[in-house]
């Protein structure tokens, strides 16, 4: 099978720090990936490089059937492509509500003439409910995002992930500050949207991670240390080594 | 869609029923009617002002909105108003000379009228010839034509190349100082083509009304800078609201995951940065004729600061709060440094408005960046919640 994304050979260096070391991931069109490591492993800047926003100073991200790098194209282009992010700490447009939120994630034409033409039509409208019922937002749509709790805006940004129609989604510890039950319900979006795409999931919750039930691929100092299922990567001695025995110490 | 669009933003039209009541209110009380209660220079005064409050919600569109501080659209103001003078000063001037060849027993040559005109015009920076840039001066549809072109190309590539290397913030303020600045030094040279610091005078004169009195011409203008205003407002009022709204203001709140979301970010910025010159350089040609003067000391640097305090001030992020500010501050000033506010003896120092109006403006600009972050505008914030 082809693959849908290809790191290979990919360094970063931050100030002399090796953040990202000759590291090498692929990612089928659709699977559901955690991504584990202790801080610093370089996970976040996996992301950064994937979405566009750091360059690697050497290595090769291929993307798609077509093969094209992703390298030489900015965040925006690269989102256009297909790969959706959500952030760490949530990061939803605050000043406004919970509907325009999800209408400018949206897929939808991105040039600023369609923008300024945009009339809402009917099937918009029915998508932004959708996904808001998906994401238990039904009632908030016309709240303003900053209102919401940081569980909500949690779920408003994976709606707005959805949104998007990704082929690609990296979420970034999506479980941070949920309660078992909204994490449950996490883990059914993610598994249910990772039918029809990839789905990669950086998360410290090894609670959460075992529910994903998925493969494992362990980072350790910007290189991958193990990849396999949970159990598999979990009983591997190195792993255990850097990051629970660091973990414990 | 238009209906539509009005039907959310009901504050639109407030807001132009509120400019429609003042503009026919003033226009029954001037001269012209001969009620006579508001003089012909407070006319011009309020039409003045109006063209500020044009101005403002530009400036409030890409700051309030876009939060792009761009300290600089003055210049786009003085451009227009340039563009538009050097017709009227040309046309006027042409007007004059041939008046004065009209005795005369051989009817000059098109050359020697031309060296006329050039020296009616050029004489007092020491020159006669005309520069290329007044190439079309005859053309009161080119030079129109420029009022738009030219703040609009200026903003464009300007922008281009700030927005393209992702200069924002503080640095792109400094930035478009610089420019006004620059542009501002430019014009203040004698060879620059634009009569140096005399700039270009006695705009009041319009060519081919010759017969007008100001009283009608002021009201003449006056009407056109309220339907200019209203039709600014309603076009700016449009672009903020929907979805190019919501980028916009997205852009504003956090750039960064507007481009994650695949919105080209950059393309937005020059859109509402360029648009908004050209709002300017419109307010700009509208301004200078009830004016009468525009000379390169209007677009120093303190005028673009001067219009982000009134927006500031009227509270930004509103276009209703641009307009108060602007209306406010700007009428306000004039009643200070025009003499109207009486002196304060404190016995041992005597406070003299027209020096201390900018302190005054300074402290309340601090006052409602501190205290009050959403201008008078928010005021309303507090009527509506009472209401509801």
């Amino acid at each position: 099978m082809s693959m849908l994304l290809e790191v290979s050979g990919v360094t970063v260096t931050f100030d002399g720090f090796r953040a990202i070391n000759n590291l090498s991931i692929n990612f089928a069109p659709t699977e559901l990936r955690a991504i584990i490591g202790p801080n610093g492993a370089g996970k976040t800047t996996f992301m950064d490089i994937v979405t566009g926003k750091t360059k690697p100073d050497t290595g090769h991200v291929i993307w798609g059937e077509r093969n094209i790098s992703l390298l030489g194209m900015s965040e925006s282009q690269i989102a256009r492509e297909g790969i959706g992010r959500k952030f760490q700490k949530p990061t939803v447009f605050e000043a406004q509500t919970v509907r325009q939120n999800l209408a400018m994630a949206l897929k939808n034409p991105r040039g600023p003439f369609a923008v300024l033409m945009h009339k809402k039509t009917g099937s918009n409208a029915e998508r932004i409910e959708d996904i808001a019922g998906q994401v238990g937002l039904s009632d908030s749509l016309t709240r303003v995002a900053g209102e919401l709790s940081h569980g909500q805006k949690q779920w408003l940004e994976i709606g707005m992930l959805l949104a998007q129609e990704p082929r690609l989604m990296l979420v970034d510890e999506p479980a941070a500050g949920m309660t078992p039950e909204e994490r449950e319900k996490t883990t059914d979006i993610l598994k249910e949207a990772a039918k029809t795409r990839a789905v990669v999931v950086v998360e410290h919750d090894m609670e959460f991670v075992r529910r994903l039930d998925c493969k494992v691929t362990v980072l350790h100092e910007g290189a991958v240390l193990a990849e396999g299922s949970l159990d598999h990567v979990t009983s591997n001695q190195t792993v255990i080594d850097v990051y629970l025995g660091r973990a414990h110490a | 869609m238009r209906k539509s669009f009005l039907a959310e933003n009901p504050s639109v039209l407030w807001f132009i029923a509120i400019l429609a009541v003042f503009t026919i209110v003033v226009t029954l009380l001037s001269e012209v009617t001969g009620v006579d209660l508001i003089s012909t220079s407070f006319v011009k005064t309020l039409g003045k002002t109006l063209c500020l409050c044009l101005v403002a919600i530009a400036m409030d569109v890409v700051w309030g909105y876009c939060g792009i501080l761009s300290l600089g659209h003055f210049a786009f103001f003085g451009i227009g108003g340039y563009a538009v003078g050097m017709w009227l000063m040309y046309a006027r001037t042409e007007g004059i000379v041939i008046e004065s060849f009209a005795g005369q027993p051989i009817p000059p040559t098109p050359q020697e009228v031309s060296d006329a005109i050039g020296n009616q015009i050029f004489g007092v920076v020491g020159s006669s010839e005309f520069p290329w840039i007044w190439g079309f001066a005859d053309s009161l549809l080119l030079q129109l034509l420029m009022v738009v072109l030219v703040p609009g190309l200026l903003a464009l590539v300007f922008g281009w190349l700030a927005f393209r290397s992702r200069v924002t913030g503080v640095y792109l303020s400094i930035l478009t100082q610089a420019m006004t600045l620059a542009l501002a030094l430019y014009l203040f040279q004698n060879d620059s083509g634009l009569r140096g610091n005399n700039g270009l005078s006695g705009l009041q004169n319009i060519p081919g009304f010759e017969d007008a009195s100001q009283a009608s011409i002021s009201v003449v203008f006056f009407i056109a800078s309220a339907v200019a205003l209203a039709a600014g407002y309603v076009f700016f009022a449009w672009i903020v609201s929907g979805k190019m709204g919501s980028v916009i203001k997205g852009i504003r709140d956090n750039e960064a995951r507007v481009r994650f979301l695949g919105y080209h970010v950059e393309s937005y910025k020059l859109f509402v940065f360029t648009t908004t010159a050209v709002v300017a350089g419109i307010a700009g040609a509208l301004y200078y004729p009830q004016a009468g003067i525009i000379n390169p000391g209007e677009i120093a640097p303190i005028a673009s600061i001067y219009l982000a305090v009134w927006v500031a001030i009227g509270g930004r992020g509103r276009l209703y709060g641009a307009v108060i500010g602007a209306a406010f501050v700007s009428l306000l000033s004039s009643w200070f440094t025009g003499g109207g506010a009486p002196n304060i003896n404190l016995g041992f120092y005597v406070i003299q408005w027209t020096d201390w109006w900018l302190v005054l403006l300074g402290f309340s600009f601090v006052a409602v960046t501190l205290f009050f972050p959403k201008g008078i505008g928010g005021l309303f914030d507090l009527l509506v919640r009472k209401q509801s």
